[in-house]
């Protein structure tokens, strides 16, 4: 019986196979369509929560990259007793002189000087702004703009006139400039000038009141020294002016110096996945369990109802694993067919989020090629008891019972 | 008795059609050697007490008998849908009883074909696909699958449309259809299960008319029936009546065992087609 034995263990051409696990999805659209629902909608939450979160991080990436990596910023430090340090004067100067530097910029913080919005308003609330000297080329090295009005200029940094930072000016309660708008700082009447837009990367300008450093010292009793410095050097000396910078801005005490990368902070935070994907990636999981369970049930359920089918099959010669092999892929395929869809979906609403937000949409490999995984490992898991089920019945009670 | 099968894979003696051949002339194509078959239950029933009945190539015969009689057992057994509790079952000389259940799934898609009551045939395929089907797990490419059904249709007068689905035909061309994909594997036996028995009179009479055409033309078909005016149209008559043969008219004479089932003659003997083993009887 060896020739027998031999020919016992044919298998189906892929394409008979495709043929044949196609055959409950093409008859039964309607409940294929719904068994596969639940898998699909799983496999979209999480590509949707992948692919929005790799693109807001694009997004932002691609934000910062256009604000420039090459912000490097100086602030004074703390001696040894734990006293604040002062920069020297001369340091934006020094600073300047380093190869590779662009633009060098600095505000100096006004100590003692907080800024209301009239007289009346209780000293202790200060809302947490500062009131900075500031040079008067800041805002292209800092990466911002005027909102509204107009920065200082070498006439009115003369002047008793401010300018406010974007939650600077939403804490004092002004919304826009006119004329003689103005605001209560250290004891006296300052103009405002101009609002400006939010500064990504140096989030301290934001909570500033900027006034000119001639009318600091002028009205507000200001000791001229910078408190930070803000420079831009060329892209490929980053690296270099950082390590020279300490050194040049305090030569004293190179050690009582702060000297940092704003964009570099910036990019670790984009890094950081928000708590909320876990909880997303969760009803994701969630839903595809539910969605295997409803594929499972479809499969068992379409075993009852063909039972004829499956005896026909063995009659005309299909072995156990013929049968097992047509409902497991069906399975499978339905599994698929959710994930396609699911992976669709998912890829969708990311790129309509995205677009709403001008960010460059972004499905990660592992989102979509995961969702294709999972759905795949899912329908054959769910398909699995079916299809054993289907193999192990008679072709006598599958052909004959009642 | 041994047997040596020699296999034959050649893909011209595929295409040429005709299952296998038979060695041995004398080699029954059915035989049936005191089989029993008991269902478990409180008390057991006993569905077939000792059977004998050896059907020869190309005999038309008419199994009879009431409801409950075993005769719907008898054909799961000679079909190898089931195994006997005793006794043997041989399909062209090979012992079911010996062999594992894919070699009989194996025989079951090469060597014996099924017409049932019921037509089964899948509505939302063509009603050629319904045909070639029954070659399907016998390891023949599609292609070939099909051609083969068309040359099926054309025996059971459906050759004008192929590509019609099932719910279109009417009860007599579906059971055409069913008879169709039985022939298309050429096997060395066809069992019947009422083939009549959801059609009406004069429908019922034109399947009975395809049969013995069939026969006529070589085909070995065993037909089921619980209605003795069918049973007595045939050459041979078998009666069974509580699990065993009441009366069987015998052996039809003048059947010859080198009358081929279908019209394709095989090119060179004794390779076959479908990959089939050459049974050789042992000198």
């Amino acid at each position: 019986m060896t020739a027998i034995a031999a020919r016992s263990r044919r298998r189906l051409q892929p394409s008979d196979l495709a043929r044949l696990s196609s055959v409950g999805l093409r008859t039964r659209k309607l409940r294929a369509g719904l068994s596969a629902l639940g898998i699909a909608i799983g496999v979209a939450a999480i590509v949707a929560v992948l692919g929005l979160s790799a693109s807001s991080q694009a997004g932002l990436l691609n934000e910062i990259n256009q604000l420039g990596t090459n912000l490097l910023t100086v602030s004074n430090g703390q001696s040894l007793t734990g006293g604040t340090t002062e920069l020297p004067t001369t340091a934006p100067a020094m600073i300047g002189r380093i190869s590779g530097v662009q633009q060098v910029q600095t505000t100096g913080a006004v100590s003692g000087a907080n800024a209301y919005r009239n007289p009346y308003i209780p000293a202790g609330d200060t809302n947490a702004l500062t009131v900075q000297a500031a040079s008067l080329d800041l805002l292209p090295v800092v990466a911002t703009s005027v909102a509204q009005g107009h920065y200082l200029n070498a006439a009115t940094a003369q002047e008793p006139v401010a300018v406010l930072g974007a939650a600077a000016a939403q804490r004092l309660g002004i919304d826009r400039v006119y004329p003689g708008e103005r605001i209560w700082v250290g004891g006296q009447w300052l103009y405002v000038a101009g609002i400006l837009r939010p500064a990504v990367l140096v989030s301290a300008i934001d909570s500033s009141v900027l006034v000119g450093y001639p009318a600091a010292e002028k009205y507000l009793g200001f000791d001229g020294h910078p408190s930070t410095i803000y420079l831009r050097a060329q892209n490929n000396r980053v690296n270099a002016v950082d390590n020279l910078l300490a050194a040049t801005a305090n030569p004293e005490a190179p050690n009582q110096v702060n000297v940092s990368q704003p964009s570099s902070a910036l990019v670790a935070q984009a890094d950081a996945k928000s708590a909320l994907n876990g909880l997303f990636l969760g009803l994701g999981a969630v839903a595809l369990l539910v969605g295997a369970v409803g594929v499972a049930n479809i499969m068992i359920i379409s075993v009852l109802e063909r039972r004829s089918e499956i005896g026909l099959r063995r009659a005309l010669g299909a072995t156990r694993s013929h049968i097992r092999i047509q409902f497991l892929s069906e399975a499978v395929l339905l599994g698929l067919l959710g994930g396609a869809v699911g992976v669709a979906l998912g890829a969708a609403s990311t790129a309509v989020y995205a677009h709403t937000k001008h960010w460059a949409a972004v499905i990660p490999t592992e989102a979509w090629a995961g969702g294709f995984a999972a759905s795949l490992i899912i329908g054959a898991v769910a398909g699995l008891m079916p299809a054993l089920r289907a193999a192990r019945l008679s072709p006598t009670q599958a052909l004959w019972a009642v | 008795m041994t047997y040596t099968l020699p296999s034959t894979p050649d893909s011209n003696a595929l295409a040429a059609g005709n299952g296998f051949a038979i060695g041995g002339a004398g080699t029954p194509v059915l035989d049936v050697d005191d089989v029993t078959k008991s269902y478990p239950g409180e008390p057991p029933v006993q569905a077939l007490r000792g059977v004998n009945l050896t059907i020869g190539q190309g005999e038309l015969v008419g199994i009879v008998g009431p409801s409950g009689s075993g005769k719907t057992t008898l054909l799961q057994l000679m079909g190898t849908l089931d195994r006997p509790t005793s006794g043997r079952v041989r399909i062209t000389g090979l012992d079911v009883a010996t062999m594992a259940d894919d070699e009989v799934a194996y025989l079951r898609a090469t060597r014996i074909g099924f017409i049932f009551q019921q037509f089964f045939l899948a509505e939302h395929a063509t009603v050629l696909d319904n045909v070639a089907d029954g070659l399907l797990y016998a390891g023949i490419p599609l292609k070939q699958r099909r051609e083969r059904a068309l040359d099926a249709l054309e025996m059971v007068g459906l050759a004008q449309r192929p590509h019609a689905r099932p719910t279109q035909l009417s009860g007599g061309q579906r059971q055409r259809v069913a008879i169709a994909r039985a022939l298309v594997g050429q096997p060395a036996i066809v069992l019947a299960d009422e083939p009549t028995g959801n059609l009406d009179q004069a429908t019922g009479h034109a399947i009975l008319a395809l049969i013995d055409q069939l026969h006529q033309d070589g085909s070995t078909i065993v037909v089921i029936t619980h209605d003795h005016a069918i049973a007595e149209r045939m050459p041979r008559k078998v009666e069974i009546l509580d699990g065993h043969i009441a009366a069987d008219t015998g052996p039809t004479a003048g059947t010859d065992p080198r009358l081929r089932p279908l019209a394709h003659p095989p090119t060179r003997a004794p390779q076959t087609a479908c990959g089939a083993p050459v049974i050789e009887e042992p000198s």
